[in-house]
């Protein structure tokens, strides 16, 4: 619905990247890419896919993360920030970059958030770094004046990120941790039920894990508000030709298809994924076996 | 063969190759599965500058896969387990294969049947359509239904396949069958496919592999077992090719199997191979293909080799001084 609107050319361009920064926030990395080209594409919500370990790699399939903040060009060109979590082959190299460092960046890739076209209150929830997106999305909800409420989640205070970013870009921030090391004690769905009364939340957006994205879509869908779910599939191409990152989702016509999350996402309307069935093919999707028929 | 001399500027290397009836500007395609129909990777370069697309597998009717997980990252490789997800042969003709035609590229189409009829179907509706470069036939992709019923590991289903096709495509359009390096004797399903009429050979899909999640030591993928596929995989694929290209030297060969690079394409070349193809490389470097044409006019030139004619088959020839690329 948001797609196309401008004559912008918004088609993903593969860049090699220098590394400009690198540093450590919490439990996670904060990288910044010097990625002329992906910056004045962007929209909250897109994402980039990093080739990693170099051009002789052993581990070939690209990256994919959430874009943080890009700045246009500027004295060091234009620049696009991620935030990782080095827990696998992949970003524990990513890790060990340091500043002047090459890497194959390809972006932007993906759908990004649907905006209102009314200046509605909306929630902005994020789980562990999956907060990342929804900074420049405040930004872009701000500019049309829209409320913005954001809900941070973590296991505990070192796996937040963004807060006091976020008490900046927000009207409120709700913090909660599994282990109460800061803020509510519980997860995000505890507090976000009393939020969306007490604004008149219209739209609810997230990021994180999947199932923290299902639970807020229910909280929303009782609520009456749109959600609309930044979705982590895991990816090989990120550009949509390999066919891995495919979950069920219906369309428009009522028919459930399995998508890709690269292209038709990462973002999708949260009441139209169907949640529990995530890692099948649930029966009536179009094209799938036909029980008995050949 | 033509004596290597001193190195020659690039563009002065001729790419060009013949396949069966299908003559290419150059021998770099892509990979069936790994470029869906040609207009993801046009965001990043000219299709039009590829010898050919080879697209994803086109079925007959409309298909959704297999549940996810789909994927598992192996040691230089990947193993997938996709299950041949795609539109039907109706939305390809009407929306893929045009928009292939309109941006001038050249598609060697791959079609997947489940019996002799759909593959005799897909033919025809395929072979009959203008502008199709050749037709790979997939016999041997390992995500189908029963695993046990891969038409390229048996050589008279592998024929009785090629026949079906071979009769209802025109002449003309070249029919090539992309064979499963599975196999006690690969000669032997291509000696089958050939009697039968293949115009030649794509050699190697996948091979059937296992990965366990570390956590819970069960199957990652959703269909159990998946296509292994990137450079891990190279070392067989090239095998495959010299052993068929020695066993019967005058059969179009297209190779591929872990080709990430012009010096990987080189080999493949002399290893018999008439063109190559690049697939999972894709998933690391979107630019893939063009860039592996690139290397490979810079491989040829370097060694002094000023068509790809003179390389194809070096590997079964004897020794001689073949220039080394200067340092």
């Amino acid at each position: 619905m948001t797609t196309g609107t401008t004559g912008r050319d918004r088609r993903p361009v593969q860049v090699l990247a220098e590394v400009f920064s690198i540093k450590r926030v919490g439990d996670y990395f904060h990288l910044t890419l010097v990625a002329d080209g992906i910056p004045e594409r962007t929209r909250p919500g897109n994402f980039v896919a990093l080739a990693v370990g170099g051009p002789s790699s052993g581990t070939l399939l690209m990256r994919a993360f959430s874009i943080y903040r890009v700045r246009p060009a500027g004295v060091y060109g234009g620049t696009v920030e991620i935030v990782f979590a080095a827990h696998g082959a992949g970003t524990q190299w990513m890790a060990q970059l340091t500043p002047h460092d090459v890497v194959d960046v390809v972006g932007p890739l993906g759908r990004p958030f649907a905006l209102p076209r009314e200046p509605v209150a909306c929630a902005l929830v994020g789980g562990g770094y999956g907060s990342a997106p929804l900074f420049t999305l405040a930004e872009r909800l701000r500019e049309r004046t829209c409320g913005v409420h954001m809900v941070l989640g973590a296991a505990s205070e070192s796996s937040l990120f963004g807060v006091l970013e976020a008490r900046r870009a927000a009207q409120s921030v709700t913090v909660t941790t599994v282990d109460g090391s800061v803020g509510i004690k519980g997860v995000v769905t505890d507090p976000l039920p009393a939020l969306l009364s007490r604004h008149d939340i219209e739209v609810v957006y997230s990021c994180g894990p999947m199932g923290m994205l299902q639970a807020v879509t229910t909280v929303a869908n009782a609520h009456g508000a749109w959600s609309q779910t930044a979705v982590e599939e895991s990816m090989a191409c990120g550009i949509g030709v390999c066919m891995t990152c495919v979950l069920p989702v219906m369309g428009e016509d009522g028919v459930t298809r399995m998508v890709r999350s690269c292209v038709e996402g990462p973002v999708f309307a949260g009441d139209k994924v169907r949640w529990d069935d995530i890692g099948t093919v649930p029966p009536g999707t179009y094209g799938a076996p036909r029980v008995g028929a050949r | 063969m033509a004596a290597h001399g001193a190195p020659l500027r690039p563009e002065d290397v001729d790419l060009s190759t013949v396949l069966a009836d299908a003559y290419l500007d150059n021998p770099v395609m892509t990979a069936s599965g790994c470029a869906a129909a040609g207009r993801e990777l046009h965001q990043f370069f000219d299709v039009a500058e590829l010898g050919a697309v080879v697209t994803k597998s086109i079925m007959r009717d409309p298909r959704s896969g297999r549940a996810t997980p789909r994927m598992a990252e192996t040691p230089s490789g990947m193993l997938n387990s996709i299950g041949l997800q795609g539109p039907g042969i109706d939305a390809f003709l009407s929306t893929d294969l045009p928009w292939l035609l309109q941006h001038d590229a050249r598609p060697i189409v791959s079609i997947a049947g489940g019996s002799l009829g759909e593959y005799a179907e897909l033919a025809r509706r395929v072979g009959n359509s203008p502008g199709v470069a050749a037709i790979e036939v997939n016999i041997s992709c390992p995500n189908v239904e029963n695993r046990g019923l891969v038409f390229a590991c048996d050589p008279v289903q592998a024929g009785r396949v090629l026949s079906v096709v071979r009769r209802d495509v025109p002449r003309g359009v070249a029919v090539f069958a992309k064979l499963s390096p599975d196999v006690t004797d690969i000669v032997e399903v291509s000696r089958a496919v050939l009697e039968a009429g293949a115009d030649g050979l794509v050699m190697i899909n996948t091979l059937l592999g296992l990965h366990l999640d570390p956590g819970t030591l069960r199957p990652t993928l959703g269909g159990v077992t998946g296509g292994l596929s990137g450079p891990a995989v190279k070392p067989v694929a090239l095998r495959a090719v010299w052993q068929v290209a020695a066993a019967l030297p005058s059969v179009p060969i297209i190779g591929v199997g872990g080709i990430r690079t012009g010096a990987d394409a080189l080999e493949f070349l002399a290893a018999g191979a008439s063109a190559v193809q690049v697939g999972t490389a894709i998933f690391n470097d979107p630019a893939a293909p063009i860039r592996v044409v690139r290397e490979l006019r810079a491989e040829l030139a370097a060694r002094g080799i000023g068509k790809v004619s003179e390389v194809i088959g070096r590997a079964h020839q004897p020794a001689s001084p073949v220039a080394q690329p200067l340092a």
